[in-house]
């Protein structure tokens, strides 16, 4: 048992979520932005292994374990969360800067998780303190969006809690390490809630819909903490427990592929993000699957980049709709008259996640892909560039094109507030940064040991091929007039089964069920009133029946007779 | 709110955007010459179909954007959908 001389990795933003509630104005500021600086210099300071550890209820419970992975995460979020707090400090309302912090400590918290009864305590934080980002919206919308988020989130917890319950019984042991699908008889059963719980946390196909549901109708600031955290946490998870696992690599590729088609005719810009979202993570989790070196290191690198260039695209869509109070497609456009530093900013987000050269996008999901035809999976490979290609259409042009280009909207306004201006420009640059000098940067933070080059002229020609061919079509579509225009408009997906269906199901049941129970009441309380109603003649005013007739006496001298008949008759038996 | 005397920016000029296009059409013609000219790597038989990449961003996202309007037949529905 070794004792807790450092502080854990998750601490300070925690006094920094505490220190939000307290203080306000300038000090709080600057205490905020403190907050990641200070845990990602505690970072620095900690060694290697198992910080810290004790034993509770006959298990080891190991809090605070520190390896390349989780450090690789640690700086990340420490990072994202610097940049959505600077995005943020304009707002007012302290309820979104604590849960905000709060958020950001759980997610650290997360990834230095040594057992899996850390890890439960963290996953179901992350739920309880990100709904408040939602919900501080402050709409019924997002309301009842925050409630389904919190749901479906729980529910991810209470998998999680049931395979580690499973596991504490079969193995003696509550470590969070490797665990894959590989075992017989109930741990079988407890590895796969386990995998569950890390699926929908990370947005699986057929319940990714809290993202997309969620994620739009949070504030435009609470977004970015949003976007950065939760899924991020989930695909280390994979990373750390089911690296190899075949499965994971189909799931993948589905992921990658099928949001794109929804986020070509999502209006809400924030929602394609959401959708575009889903994508990356498909690339992340098919390299998580392939479970190579090569593949591993891609899918990390990724999500690294990937909260950055998202966050960047997050945060100038949450100053479109802050500064014009809309985010739909079909009411935006020309934007870039009276927000140009914000639609330049955005191009340069739109050109990472497209992963052209020079930019982050650039230098790792090329590893992933390269993993995929290494280990010999031709059709991923092709599903994998369909889905590079289906990036940069929707994310690359759609969202720059359709806010600040497109048909002049009438809309005037002016650039959004000085910090996120700030929040934005480090971003970008941080995406120019890591995609021109990766081995000074992310590549310097990677895991596993690997060779990977991404530079070079085959792969940079091809890249450059495949993004103008994909721009080409976009504009021969435009100029052929097969492009579908914005349209108000609810696309229907996997949701609709609770969203429609069920409440639909669960009406029918309730009405015909009140119905039946109404009906049922009716019929008693009418024979009950007949059998009033006849016991009584109302044209003598005197109760009918044979009883009635007799004076009171004689009705009693019936009643005796009877009991003592019966007496009699239980005296004999 | 938009003010008609405004003068009439960059992208609003259709010649403007001619012009954009046609750099854009020159570079998408220089990548294609570029394969012919230059030895890549080949990792994967499909890819020495010359232009492989260009051919399959082209087609991979006019087929994306085909099949994503007839999926608007299918699922799309009104802005308050679920509202209801």
């Amino acid at each position: 048992m070794t004792s807790l001389a450092i502080l854990p990795p998750f601490l300070p933003l925690l006094l920094g979520a505490f220190a939000a509630i307290f203080l306000r104005g300038y000090l709080r500021s600057i205490l905020m932005l403190a907050a990641p600086v200070l845990g990602a210099v505690n970072l620095m300071t900690l060694d290697m292994g198992i910080l810290w550890s004790f034993e509770f209820m006959g298990y080891e419970i190991e809090p605070v374990r520190v390896d390349k992975l989780s450090l690789m995460f640690g700086y990340l979020f420490h990072l994202a969360s610097f940049i959505a707090i600077t995005y943020a400090l304009h707002v007012k309302d302290t309820l979104q800067h604590v849960s905000g912090l709060a958020y950001a400590a759980s997610a650290v918290g997360a990834v230095f998780a040594g057992d899996l009864l850390t890890l439960f305590v963290f996953w179901e934080l992350l739920a309880l303190t990100s709904v408040f980002l939602i919900w501080a919206r402050r709409t019924n919308k997002s309301y009842s969006s925050g409630l389904r988020y919190l749901i479906i989130q729980v529910l991810s917890g209470v998998m999680l809690l049931a395979g580690l319950l499973i596991f504490a019984q079969h193995y003696q042991s509550l470590k969070f390490g490797d665990i894959g699908l590989d075992h017989s008889g109930m741990a079988a059963i407890g590895a796969w809630a386990v995998f569950l719980a890390f699926g929908i946390k990370s947005a699986f196909p057929f319940v990714h819909n809290w993202l997309t549901d969620a994620y739009p109708e949070a504030t435009p600031t609470g977004t970015i903490f949003l976007a950065s955290f939760t899924t991020k946490v989930a695909v280390y998870a994979f990373a750390r427990a089911f690296a190899g696992e075949e499965v994971l690599i189909w799931i993948g590729v589905t992921m990658a592929c099928f949001p794109i088609f929804f986020a070509v005719i999502e209006n809400d810009l924030r929602r394609v993000l959401a959708y575009s979202m889903i994508n990356q993570i498909g690339f992340m989790i098919v390299g998580v699957g392939l479970g190579t070196a090569v593949a591993l290191n891609g899918a990390v690198a990724h999500a690294f980049n990937d909260v950055i260039f998202k966050g960047l695209l997050m945060m100038t869509m949450g100053a479109v709709l802050h500064m014009t109070g809309r985010i739909n497609g079909s009411e935006l456009g020309g934007l870039y008259k009276s927000m140009p530093k914000t639609a330049i900013l955005c191009i340069a987000g739109a050109a990472s996640i497209s992963a052209f050269p020079l930019f982050s996008g650039f230098v790792s999901k090329s590893m992933i892909m390269s993993a995929a035809i290494a280990e010999g999976y031709d059709i991923v490979w092709l599903a994998l560039l369909f889905a590079a290609a289906g990036v940069f259409h929707h994310a690359g042009i759609k969202i720059p094109f359709f806010a600040f280009f497109a048909h002049d909207s009438g809309i005037r306004t002016t650039e959004p507030p000085r910090n996120m201006l700030i929040a934005m420009t480090i971003s970008a640059m941080l995406c120019v940064l890591i995609g021109t000098f990766p081995a000074q940067t992310v590549y310097a933070l990677l895991p596993f040991d690997s060779e990977y080059q991404p530079y070079d002229l085959t792969h940079v020609l091809t890249q450059l091929q495949l993004l103008f061919f994909s721009a080409l079509a976009f504009v021969w579509l435009n100029l052929q007039k097969l492009y579908p225009p914005e349209l108000p408009s609810t696309n229907i997906d996997a949701e609709w089964f609770y969203r429609k269906l069920a409440p639909a199901f669960i009406m029918r049941i309730a009405s015909a069920s009140y119905r039946a129970y109404a009906a049922l009441e009716k019929a008693i309380t009418g024979s009950i009133k007949l059998f009033i109603r006849n016991s009584y003649d109302s044209a003598n005013q005197r109760p009918k029946g044979y009883f009635a007739k007799l004076w009171p006496a004689e009705t009693m001298v019936v009643w005796v007779a009877t009991l003592l008949t019966v007496c009699l008759l239980l005296y004999y038996f | 709110m938009k003010k008609n005397d405004e003068p009439q920016d960059f992208f609003d000029k259709p010649e403007n955007i001619k012009k954009i296009l046609k750099v854009f059409y020159v570079i998408c013609g220089l990548l294609v010459a570029i394969d012919f000219v230059v030895h890549r790597h080949v990792y994967h038989d499909w890819e020495n179909i010359p232009a492989f990449y260009a051919i399959y961003g082209f087609i991979g996202c006019v087929v994306l954007v085909l099949i994503a309007k007839e999926m608007r037949k299918v699922l799309m529905r009104g802005e308050d959908y679920y509202d209801d």
